[in-house]
């Protein structure tokens, strides 16, 4: 279970968990700090309060090691290679995940710059389905996405919802998030406020 | 060895070459004519200057004098590289990094080739000291200020692709090192290229000068060599130190980014 604590970073504050196998949606409106909020779970800014998975707080995780538990999906992924490939420390691993999320197996190959928005969208969760994270953070996994491709996201997060994987799920869309969601959070003026589905 | 000595007569009609520069710029619509004339002042001035001081210090043989005129020399170049950078870290680090790494690259470098091959009496001779530490500090600089410059820019520009790496478990050195080779390359290609060029291209001054001094050239070939050595070796440790310093300043203990840490820079 992931523990949030008097979490807080600039104008975001939240306190909540988020037990095995659940996905809460998290909605709000641009701008209001979800992206903010996510990403301090993953401590990728500086934040103050107390984070803990199955009780072990965060600081005294490693904090690589940490991500790879709790990880965070920006939903404009970056790029630091030429190919697909390169951005997986095993690609085999990957083809099969690729495939369900509407990716040939010979994406591995594709460069960068040719690829889409949405391509690159569902790649950059691709790399992290494949760390088999306890969390997953998502930020508007299917922002760029037309609507059997976010078919295919929401199916295979599911999935792994259902094997026990905890998933905070950021969206404008409110349909998605009763689709997805078992709780909704919504977010105002930095502060959560939990619904229930 | 002898040498054809020169008074200050001798650099008027040289000097009418500046002016006609000068007259070219007016011509031409240039305006370079001001910029023109305050650097030949500023260089006649400082040249002259640095002659005088010289030859006090190499009268004098203190240590506690040649330690000043070196430390000058360092925080003259750190300001140098403070000044060439498009982004700059926030606080004394600005000049903390530069100081840090030039000091202890060309300050090494010196002290090594003084104590072991020149060997002068006393080993901290300014004629020796001073010269060598002021060529290898120049280089040494050109290093530090690519090497920081491309390493900030780098990460701002690649900061989508480095936070997207630490986010899935990357260390701070694995997700920033595609921009740390880039920043190290970039310090490192005007010494090679100036090793590659060195003698067919250009033949460099200081073996110039000890050719127009009167040595053979082959004996000012070796202390070319040496001084090349030496060149690279500070600029390649100075650069290193500086880029990995960088590394360290724009990075936390919990392997985040913190942009928050260049002057000016807006986050989001």
């Amino acid at each position: 279970m992931l523990t949030v604590s008097a979490l807080r970073r600039l104008h975001v504050s939240a306190s909540f968990e988020l037990i095995d196998g659940e996905c809460v949606a998290l909605q709000g409106p641009s701008g209001v700090g979800k992206s903010l909020l996510l990403r301090a779970i993953a401590d990728l800014d500086p934040n103050e309060g107390t984070v803990t998975l199955d009780g072990i707080p965060r600081e005294t995780v490693p904090a690589p090691a940490w991500r790879k538990l709790v990880t965070y999906v920006a939903a404009e992924p970056g790029w630091w290679a030429d190919t697909v490939q390169e951005h997986f420390a095993d690609w085999e691993r990957a083809v099969a995940l690729a495939e369900r999320l509407a990716l040939p197996s010979s994406c591995g190959t594709w460069p960068i710059s040719r690829l889409s928005t949405g391509e690159k969208q569902r790649l950059g969760l691709l790399r992290a389905l494949v760390l088999r994270s306890r969390v997953l953070l998502l930020d508007e996994p299917t922002s760029a996405l037309d609507a059997a491709s976010t078919a295919s996201v929401e199916a295979i997060v599911a999935d792994r919802v259902s094997t026990g994987t905890s998933v905070m799920w950021s969206t404008h869309n409110g349909a998605q998030a009763r689709r997805v969601g078992s709780r909704l959070f919504t977010m105002a003026s930095g502060q959560i406020e939990e619904h229930s589905l | 060895m002898t040498y054809i000595q020169l008074d200050y007569n001798d650099l008027i009609l040289p000097a009418f070459l500046v002016v006609m520069n000068g007259a070219l710029s007016l011509a031409l619509q240039l305006r370079l004519e001001w910029q023109l004339a305050l650097a030949s002042v500023r260089m006649v001035v400082q040249l002259v200057l640095v002659g005088y001081v010289l030859t006090f210090l190499f009268a004098a043989v203190s240590p506690f004098w040649t330690a000043l005129a070196a430390l000058a020399m360092v925080l003259f170049a750190s300001r140098e590289i403070t000044v060439r950078q498009k982004r700059r870290l926030q606080g004394l680090w600005t000049y903390g990094l530069g100081v840090g790494c030039t000091l202890l690259a060309a300050g090494i470098v010196t002290t090594l080739s003084l104590l072991t091959q020149l060997r002068p009496e006393p080993w901290y001779h300014p004629r020796y000291a001073l010269p060598l530490l002021g060529m290898i500090l120049g280089n040494t600089m050109t290093g530090v200020s690519l090497g920081l410059d491309v390493l900030v820019n780098g990460v701002v520009r690649e900061r989508a692709a480095v936070e997207s790496s630490l986010a899935l478990g990357a260390t701070r050195y694995q997700a920033l090192l595609p921009v740390v080779r880039d920043a190290l390359r970039s310090g490192f290609m005007p010494t090679i290229n100036g090793m590659a060029a060195i003698g067919l291209v250009s033949l460099p001054g200081m073996m110039t000068g000890q050719i127009l001094a009167g040595v053979e050239p082959v004996d000012a070939v070796k202390y070319q060599l040496l001084i090349m050595f030496l060149i690279a070796g500070g600029t390649g440790l100075g650069t290193l130190a500086a880029v990995l310093g960088g590394v360290r300043l724009l990075t936390d203990h919990r392997h985040r980014l913190r942009l928050d840490r260049i002057a000016n820079e807006k986050l989001a």
